[in-house]
Parts: C-alpha cells; structure tokens; sequence
C-alpha cells in the first residue's frame, strides 16, 4: 500500500495552481499536506480524486496508475474524508455509511447482508453505531466527521484522503479524529491547518507555498520559524512539546506592548 | 487487503471516546425533562456549561465537555423506516382507490363494481358499448391514466431536478422546459402554428419549445465548469423569464378569445385526455425509471456533492448530463399533454422524502405511485367541485398540496437546508 505523487502539476482555469509536486506515502504512514490558505493543498487532494485532472505528472497507488483506473476500482482503493459536508436532503447516518458501498455495488443491486455487516462494523469501529438512526443533518460538526470516516471505512479503502478534516472541531474531536485515523492503520495524505498537530500525528510533512513544495521531512525539521515566515508570512515561536518533543507553535503579536 | 481485516478494534480513540457515550447515558435521566422543551430552546440549554452538575470540572479526561453535542431529542429521535414492500404496497393500494374513484365519479355516477366491469370486459376483448361503458372506456380511463403518467412523470422529474441542483426547492420546470412549451404551445393557440397537424399541434409546438428552452439551458450552463448547481439554476431561472416574456408578448397581441384558452393551457387540464396521447409520455417514464433506478445509489452519492460523490468511483458530470436529460423528458412529455401543472414536481418529492427518507431507491417508486396517486386525486376535485365547469389543474395541486406539505413539516422536524 503506496500512493506516490509524481510531478504533479495542475491547471484551473488556465492558471497553474501547483507545480510539479512529488510526495510519497508509504505502507501505513499518516502524510501531512501543510500551507498557507490558497497554497494548492486541496487542488491537489482533489486532483487525486478526480475533480481536477492533471496537466502534468501521476498519480500512482502501489506503483499503478491510479487516474488510469476504472472510477470505481479507484474508488475502492482510496476513500476521501473532506471537511464538514452538508447535506440538503435527511438522511440518517447510517444511509450515509451505507453510501459508502456505492463502489461496490452494480446498478440495481440491492443492500446486501454484507453490506450492512460493513456498515455496523465501521460504525462500531469509529465509535459511533449510537448515531446509526439519527439524521444525519442533526449531528455535530465532531459526530458528522465521526460518521464520515466510518463511511471511508465501509467503503473499504486502504488509502485515506484528508482535507483538513478537523477544522471548524473542538479540541476534544480533533485529537480524537486524528487518533482515530492513526489507529486505523491505513496509508493516510491529510492536508492540515493546524501546524502543532500535524507534527503530533505525522510522520512526515510538506509544506507548501505557491504551490510548490516548499520543504518536506520530519515535522521537526520542516516546521521552523524561518520556514514558516517564508510560507505563510507569520512570526511564530517554535517550541518543543514537553512530551513528544515534535514542535509546537506559539504565536506572538508583531508589538507585543500594544493594547 | 483491507485495513478492517488486519487490525481489531481501534485501541486509540475509544479513549477518548467513552466520553461520548457515557455522556449520551448520563443525560438519559434528565431525557423526559429535554424531551418536553422546544428544540431551540433544549438546544441552547446544552451549549452551555451545566450549573447543575455539582462535580468540579477541573480533571479534563474525567468529565466531558459541556458542549458534548447532544442534539435535542425531538430532532435527534431515531429515525424508523417502514420497510419498503409495506409503504410500496399502501401507495399502490391508494393508486388503484384513486383510479377507481377517478373513473367512476363525475356528471355520471359509476359503483367501482361497475367500472371493474367494464374494464375486465374490455381487456378481455368483449367492448361494452353501453352508455356506461363508453364513459368508462373512452373517456374517463384514459383520462385517469393519463393523469397518473403525468402525476409519476412529474413527480420523478422533480426529484432529479433536486438532486441535479442540491437544492430542496427545485422543480422540473426550473431547467426552463415549461416556460419553453409555454411559447410553443401560445405561438400554436393565438397564431395558429402547426395547424394542418390538428389536434397534435399544441403538442408539438409546445415539445418543440421546450426542446428550444433545453438546449439552450443546457448549452449555457456547460460552458462553464460542467453542469454545475448554481449555473443551471440562474440560467434556467433567466432563460425563464425571457421565454415567459415571449409568452406574455403573444398574450399581449394576440386576441382575447384565444387568450382565455392559452390561460387554461398555462395551468394545465387533462381536459382533452384520450387513448393515443399515453404511449409517449408512459414509455419515457418507463424508460426513465429504469435508468434511475439503476442509479439509485449514484443519486444518493451526488446528493452530498460533487465532489464526495467524485471521490466515490461517479463519474459526475455524465450523472449530471443524463439526470438533465432525464428530468427535461419526463417534464417535456408531461408539459405536452397536460399543460404546465405547478407544485406536484416541488411538493410530492417532499412528501415522499418525509414518509420514506432520502434513499432514492425508496423515494423514486414511492414517488411514482405517490405522485401518481395525487394527480389522479387532484384531476378528479378538478372536474367535480366546480362542475359542469373544470378547474384548472395548477389551481387544485398548489391547493392541496401546500397545506398537506405543510401539515408534514409541522408533525416531524424537517431539516431540509438546515445546518443544525
């Protein structure tokens, strides 16, 4: 289990959004896509997912040409949790695991005991069966994400595509959303806002600026203060967490005297 | 190889949450005095910190957040669904009732033991040329059917049409079909067009409008970025108002005599129903439903978007292509043998939806018997309650089903758009 990105480089609208990205996900490591907010994290987590098509550069899972698949194969493969998703129509949080088997699943056939075994099954894995019967529009933005990653989890994917999948959370679901994909052992490339956590849970980071990777490592060596002054134009202090020594950001004010 | 096979249960974060679930127990005591609030109000109640709580909330693991999101009973109450041979099984049951009573009431009273006769005779190959008979079979039936085709026709293209544009207030006639027909069928009744075809004119001037109206909706929205939500709707509300521009201009300088039949056409009457209008109109339902349910699950991917249901293996924009097409058809067809028919396409997808959820492997043959059922219904008040004259068909269907929707939205929580 690999996703490798290789010279990926991708056009919207005739602009060049992210030039010639290269990343390599390994057999169960957790990959994180850091930024600034327009820096081409998202284009090129949906160029994975087809949204976007390439201009230039592949996508390869396990060595094969993943854009090249059938939709559905691919889609068996990887399994995409974005951030929160609203949804016009009342389904329950089961229905929306059950989606989930869409990739599975021929046209007109119907819910097999299989596929509700899958769905009870991510549900209790994630932790949240409670929720099976409940509208889906009537969760919180924590339990919603919960119900998310139990839908990538039916859909039986080994490969998992985060977009900043703990914004807009409290500090209690963010940490338990991120352990909850660690514990899940698959081949994870999550792009992420939070730079403090991202170095908690990484194994690897790249940071990009312009659409280009800027650097990428370990989060100790890339998340730098100097690194993200060039990126994202801030002042931070850089400052070792007390227990996993990975770093961790304090913000300053430009005149800290100032009322 | 999967990960679900080659790990047990996730060690990690059940730390974190029993929390989650002890809270969903803890506050199960205090459930009935939650349960009796408003919503609003129960709501607000949770998002902020207990004062109740007596415990000293200063060991972080131990106590959960205040803000563990317990959404109010009422709206969090599990959701049941009835199976779906028992609810396809009462809808169809209410179809036949429908028909029946469809054919057999009007100026002339029929017992449905009477009308059953008369259509087993008939099928069996023994016409029954009494006076009843010929009512039965000639000129209610037809009439009846056609209703149901149309009641089903529209009703699926309203639900496509929702899906098509993620947007619960979308109807069949927002791609701009109706107001296009509308030109057609006006320039047919105050000019004349057509007329060497007879009886078909209005039909084909009005498809021939339509056709106008969908392609150019559809060629406009593409060319942006695909079919996507917002473009459809704008052009298809713009388009609109131009073809509807047309309209009134020909309303405008035609004469007043014809005036008062394109009026009638406008609101739609099963008033000139016979035997060769169904076959179209049934076939392109068929068709159209046999495409659909086999998307099925496709429909159910694009109702959370675009993307998620890009990430799911669909091919998005040939969904969106055939659902467009799909929902022009079926609102095409109706539009040509009915007039333009208002609120059945916008409302009964919700009435369906409230009854059987969103899963449209359930809402769209539960939609077709439903919708079915409901124009059949709404033909039956329109040549009854004011008889000998006939109302017209828009005038019924906004009637009853605003306040059936409404009645619906009051009995149980409706989140259409809601965010919370």
């Amino acid at each position: 289990m690999s996703l490798q990105l290789d010279g990926l480089s991708v056009d919207l609208t005739g602009r060049r959004i992210v030039t010639d990205i290269s990343i390599t996900v390994g057999d169960g490591q957790f990959v994180g896509l850091l930024g600034p907010n327009g820096s081409g994290k998202s284009t090129i987590l949906k160029t994975i997912y087809r949204v976007h098509r390439p201009a230039a550069g592949r996508v390869l899972l396990d060595g094969a040409d993943l854009l090249a698949m059938r939709p559905r194969d691919a889609a068996r493969r990887v399994a995409v949790v974005a951030q929160e998703t609203v949804s016009e129509f009342d389904f329950t949080a089961a229905e929306i695991v059950m989606i989930g088997r869409t990739p599975h699943k021929q046209a007109f056939s119907r819910d097999t005991d299989e596929d509700r075994r899958a769905v009870t099954e991510a549900m209790e894995r994630v932790g949240c069966e409670h929720l099976a019967h409940r509208s889906f529009n009537t969760l919180s933005g924590g339990e919603k994400q919960l119900v998310q990653i139990a839908r990538a989890l039916a859909q039986g994917a080994d490969h998992l595509i985060l977009d900043e999948p703990t914004n807009h959370l409290d500090i209690r679901y963010q940490l338990g959303i991120l352990e909850l994909v660690v514990s899940l052992g698959a081949t994870v490339l999550a792009a992420l806002h939070d730079l403090s956590l991202a170095a908690l849970f990484c194994q690897t980071v790249h940071l990009l600026a312009d659409g280009r990777i800027a650097t990428g490592g370990p989060p100790g060596a890339v998340i730098t203060p100097a690194a993200i002054r060039t990126a994202y134009g801030a002042d931070v202090l850089v400052i070792e967490h007390p227990e996993t020594g990975t770093p961790h950001l304090i913000p300053r004010r430009i005149q800290p005297e100032a009322q | 190889m999967r990960q679900d096979d080659d790990h047990a249960a996730s060690p990690a974060f059940p730390a974190v949450l029993p929390v989650a679930v002890s809270g969903v127990r803890a506050s199960s005591p205090d459930g009935a005095t939650e349960a009796a609030a408003p919503p609003a109000q129960a709501k607000a109640a949770q998002a902020k910190p207990e004062p109740a709580k007596p415990e000293p909330a200063k060991s972080a693991p131990a106590k959960p957040e205040p803000v563990k999101p317990e959404p109010p009973r009422a709206a969090g109450r599990r959701r049941d669904r009835a199976p779906l041979p028992v609810v396809m099984a009462a809808c169809a049951a209410l179809l036949l009732v429908t028909m029946v009573a469809g054919v057999g009431l009007g100026s002339v009273g029929l017992s449905p033991a009477a009308v059953l006769h008369v259509v087993s005779e008939q099928l069996s190959g023994h016409p029954d040329n009494t006076v009843a008979g010929i009512i039965v079979w000639q000129i209610r039936l037809p009439r009846v059917l056609l209703a149901a085709v149309v009641g089903a026709a529209l009703t699926t293209a309203g639900v496509v049409v929702q899906v098509l544009v993620r947007n619960a207030l979308a109807d069949p006639f927002l791609l701009g079909v109706s107001s296009g027909a509308s030109v057609g069928a006006t320039a047919v009744l105050l000019l004349g067009a057509f007329a060497s075809l007879g009886v078909w004119a209005i039909s084909v001037g009005s498809v021939l409008g339509a056709l106008v109206a969908m392609a150019v909706v559809f060629g406009v929205s593409l060319s942006g970025r695909g079919l996507a939500p917002t473009q459809l709707i704008l052009c298809g509300v713009v388009l609109s108002a131009m073809f509807e521009s047309v309209t009134s201009f020909l309303i405008f300088r035609g004469n007043p005599q014809a005036t008062q039949s394109v009026l009638f056409w406008l609101l739609g009457s099963f008033g000139l129903a016979s035997w060769n209008q169904l076959p179209i109109p049934a076939l392109a339902l068929v068709a159209v439903m046999a495409y659909l349910l086999a998307q099925g699950r496709s429909l159910n991917a694009l109702a959370m978007g675009a993307e998620p249901a890009a990430a799911l293996g669909i091919d998005v924009q040939q969904l969106r292509r055939n659902l467009f097409f799909a929902a022009s058809l079926l609102a095409g067809v109706s539009v040509a043998v009915s007039g333009v028919i208002g609120f059945v396409g916008l409302v009964v997808p919700h009435i369906v939806r409230l009854i059987v959820g969103s899963d449209h492997r359930r809402v769209l043959p539960v939609g077709v018997l439903f919708g079915a059922s409901f124009m059949v219904l709404g033909d039956l008040l329109a040549r009854t309650i004011v008889a000998p004259q006939e109302m017209p068909m828009g005038v019924i269907t906004a009637f009853i089903g605003a306040p059936t929707l409404l009645i619906l939205i009051r009995r149980r929580p409706y989140l259409y758009g809601a965010t919370q």
